[in-house]
């Protein structure tokens, strides 16, 4: 055997379990929820039986069920939201972590904090016992003038007042990962910029924010991801709920999280198109 | 003439301007800081609080009496420690298996050449964009049909064949880690007659401890955390922490019935916040002793590539 030949099936074998895991644990439940999606699932001595049924069950989630359609689309909304805010939000963090402070451990452990006890039930918690709510934002003379434009434009705005701690919390790794992306941009081309008589404002746009671009992109969907699996969210609730209805047990579930992913995948592809990196082919 | 100016310019710089921009920063850094510790700081102060402090509008944030009641219902509730043992089961288990398969794969991937090996990395990244949710059912379908539901099994076998939480993540931070390393190594290792698995656990481990630890610690917090899938595969029988306090509401009701019309155990905040510090309280002691681990592993593992 040849030596190639032999180092190729080597590294097969150090593929080979994630191989196995993912058709057993991914690709396969994968698919068949899509499956199931179109079937009517009866449970009989032999197992489960299922009869084809079409798209009904997917106009069903948005013809007769009550809830599920508002469910969807505020999720859909709180993401879309929520994205550009996290990402703005960890930049500026990172931009000003990355400075000589003389309290930079202390703030990088505060902020990082929320990862580790960011869980669906304690943030409910939090939400129902207002401990998320920082300050009556109705107080401040901003949320009111926001109030008194049109509900298309103020929306974001309030949204972001009203859910500032959550969306804090949700940056602890985006602001882990812009750090390690800002202390790889060496020092040199920042104090050519300076001599070239640059101040800090037209660095940040000149410098910073190109060599940064690919970062945004992961962090991007980073969060969407991360986003759209929080188990607290009321689509996911729905699928939960509807696992074992009677008359329709796992399809529907099935349908309701199938219609989710494909507009997780429209979103994420709509921020892959934005922050992709485009091939300069200028010389 | 121009040196009067720089001179000035110089002092300018050093007296105000730079003064300033740091105060700033440490003004706006300390603001963040305030609204993150903010939900924790309420959490801990009404966790004390007695049912009087809690309907007292003119008590804030410092209860007139400390009282430990809250507690010790809460911890009832909660089934502690039986709770807190699930947990860490549940969660040490899967990390150990993700952490070792992941450097494995990696390893796999980074070393050796073989057909296909773009497709499947590219597979992998892939698996990162799917959401819990689209193959929650059929999972559970899955695991019952094998009778492996309410068994460590479910969230261990996927772990160990590289299916855990975030599996794609830890591969490529493994991945980045590898080829940094230099292969000279393994080919000295090579002639000297090791064989590939020999290079793995004598040169490769000992080399990429900080990515084993930052592995082992996400992992570990990611399936702490996790309720969706555990609710679904484990919550019927080994209850973890977050879990309990997901049913908390639920489960007082039950323990502590309000039918005699007697407002002693009504639910309160207190209780419920008491209930939700509990919760993370020991994840929030382990940070606090691994924090540099924590803050600093994702920098030292190079996670972003090249």
């Amino acid at each position: 055997m040849k030596r190639t030949t032999r180092k190729a099936l080597s590294g097969y074998m150090y593929v080979l379990p994630w191989i196995i895991g993912f058709g057993v644990f991914t690709a396969f439940p994968f698919f068949y929820s899509l499956y199931l999606s179109f079937f009517n699932v009866n449970f009989t001595v032999h197992g489960i039986e299922a009869t084809f049924v079409g798209w009904k069950y997917y106009i069903y989630a948005f013809r007769t069920d009550p809830a599920f359609p508002l469910n969807f689309w505020n999720t859909l909304l709180n993401i879309v939201l929520s994205t550009p805010l996290i990402i703005i939000f960890s930049l500026i963090v990172a931009i000003l972590l990355n400075r000589k402070l003389t309290a930079r451990t202390f703030f990088r452990l505060l902020y990082f904090l929320p990862v580790v006890i960011v869980s669906g039930p304690v943030v409910a918690e939090l939400v129902a016992n207002n401990a998320a709510s920082i300050v009556d934002p109705r107080r401040y003379f901003i949320y009111r003038f926001f109030q008194m434009i049109p509900n298309t434009i103020s929306y974001p705005f309030l949204y972001m007042f009203n859910n500032l701690v959550l969306i804090l919390w949700f940056s602890g790794v985006q602001i882990i990962f812009f750090l390690a992306g800002l202390q790889k941009i060496s020092s040199s081309i920042y104090e050519a910029a300076q001599i070239d008589g640059a101040n800090d404002w037209i660095m940040f746009w000149k410098i910073t924010l190109p060599l940064i671009k690919p970062f945004v992109l992961v962090n991007t969907i980073y969060t969407i991801v991360d986003l759209a699996s929080f188990a607290n969210n009321p689509v996911n609730t729905s699928i939960t709920q509807h696992m074992f209805d009677i008359d329709k047990p796992y399809s529907y579930s099935a349908a309701l999280s199938w219609i989710y992913f494909t507009a997780i995948m429209v979103i994420l592809g709509i921020a892959y198109l934005l922050f992709r990196e485009r091939r300069k082919n200028r010389i | 003439m121009k040196n009067k100016e720089r001179r000035f310019r110089i002092s300018y710089y050093k007296t105000f301007k730079e003064p300033a921009t740091k105060t700033i920063i440490y003004v706006v850094l300390i603001g963040i800081g305030y609204a993150y510790l903010y939900p924790l700081l309420y959490m801990i102060t009404s966790s004390f609080m007695s049912v009087e402090d809690l309907v007292n509008p003119t008590v804030v944030w410092v209860p007139s009496k400390l009282t430990l009641d809250n507690f010790i219902r809460a911890w009832k509730v909660l089934e502690m420690p039986k709770s807190l043992w699930n947990s860490v089961y549940t969660s040490v288990i899967p990390a150990l298996a993700q952490s070792l398969i992941t450097a494995l794969i990696a390893y796999g991937l980074s070393r050796f050449e073989f057909p296909l090996k773009r497709f499947w990395i590219v597979l992998m990244l892939a698996t990162f964009l799917i959401p819990t949710q689209v193959t929650l059912v059929t999972k559970y379908v899955l695991f019952s049909t094998l009778r492996l539901t309410d068994t460590i099994y479910a969230t261990f076998l996927p772990a160990i064949l590289g299916q855990g939480i975030r599996s794609a993540i830890f591969i490529l931070l493994y991945l980045n880690f590898f080829n940094m390393l230099p292969k000279a190594f393994d080919e000295a290792a090579e002639i000297d007659g090791a064989n590939t698995f020999q290079v793995f656990y004598k040169i490769m481990i000992p080399l990429s401890l900080p990515a084993i630890v930052t592995t082992f610690i996400f992992s570990l917090v990611w399936y702490w955390n996790e309720t969706l899938l555990s609710g679904l595969l484990l919550g019927n029988k080994i209850k973890t922490l977050p879990l309990e306090l997901r049913d908390f509401v639920a489960r007082y009701a039950v323990m502590f019935p309000t039918a005699d019309g007697s407002a002693a155990n009504r639910i309160n905040e207190g209780i419920r916040m008491a209930a939700t510090m509990i919760t993370i309280l020991p994840l929030l002691i382990t940070y606090l002793f691994l924090q540099r681990q924590f803050v600093e592993s994702l920098e030292r593992t190079g996670i972003t590539g090249e």
